[in-house]
């Protein structure tokens, strides 16, 4: 199990809770970048409060901000969630090898029981 | 996500899985993820009894855990408490997780369910909220075809 940066995973976790900043994500990714106020358009709350949330995506490496004249423009930025991703497969491959194994010694286990006889 | 689940299908009878999931002796025939031989096993498979693995893989690393079986229903329901000692995830050393295990007879032998759930806090916070997962899924694909 390979080394991380522990809290960079603790910052896009806790970014991920919340469901505003979830769905701030899942717009980025249909539409690539976007102005700051086009992003705030759908959500019922007020530009400050949708600069709060860009905040913490933008402090757990979630998006970028880029500012051109008087537009900022955010886009998605993939390295923590692929980060976060491997946290999770890192699970999966510790028990999909094990129980492989499992399967393994008890099927020999099964097939020296029946040789055995009753 | 706050638990991954597995599903295998197993041409072994319950009580056989069964065993090699609860003694020393098959604990240390399987545990760990590759090749990499398993260097301690103890279990006491009785409710509130303990376990405790060690196991090093091909990259040299060691891991240990160690847990307490919380039900023990032969040949069919397995539940025990699970926390790193050594190795494993550096983040959840203090955490402890559980494990369920459902075992049921089929054609070919058993069906093993196994769940691993209450990883790390956060996640497990983050997915009592519908869609987590879902929308996680989806955004990680894309921005794997897009890189």
């Amino acid at each position: 199990m390979a080394k991380y940066s522990e809290s960079g995973l603790d910052r896009t976790f806790a970014a991920l809770v919340d469901p505003t900043r979830r769905a701030i994500l899942a717009r980025l990714e249909r539409e690539e970048h976007l102005s700051v106020s086009h992003l705030a358009q759908p959500f019922a709350i007020k530009l400050p409060a949708v600069m709060k949330h860009l905040a913490v995506l933008e402090d757990a490496g979630l998006i970028s901000r880029s500012k051109l004249g008087r537009t900022v423009t955010v886009r998605l930025r993939p390295e923590p969630m692929r980060q976060a991703l491997q946290w999770l497969q890192r699970y999966e491959r510790l028990w999909s090898g094990s129980l492989d194994r499992l399967a393994a010694y008890a099927e020999g286990r099964e097939r020296a029981a029946r040789k055995a006889g009753p | 996500m706050t638990s991954l689940t597995l599903v295998r299908r197993i041409r072994a009878r319950p009580s056989i899985v069964f065993a090699a999931l609860t003694t020393a002796e098959g604990l240390r025939a399987w545990m760990g993820p590759d090749a990499g031989p398993v260097l301690l096993a103890q279990s006491d498979a009785r409710a509130g009894g303990r376990y405790r693995v060690r196991f090093r893989m091909l990259n040299g690393s060691e891991h240990e855990s160690a847990g307490e079986f919380l039900e023990v229903i032969e040949p069919r329901r397995l539940v025990m408490s699970w926390q790193w000692v050594h190795g494993g995830e550096p983040s959840e050393a203090r955490e402890v997780s559980r494990i369920e295990i459902e075992l049921k007879p089929v054609d070919i032998g058993t069906e093993l369910t196994f769940t691993h759930s209450r990883l790390q806090s956060e996640v497990s916070r983050a997915s009592h909220e519908r869609g987590w997962r879902g929308a996680f899924d989806k955004l990680v694909r894309h921005l794997e075809e897009s890189t």
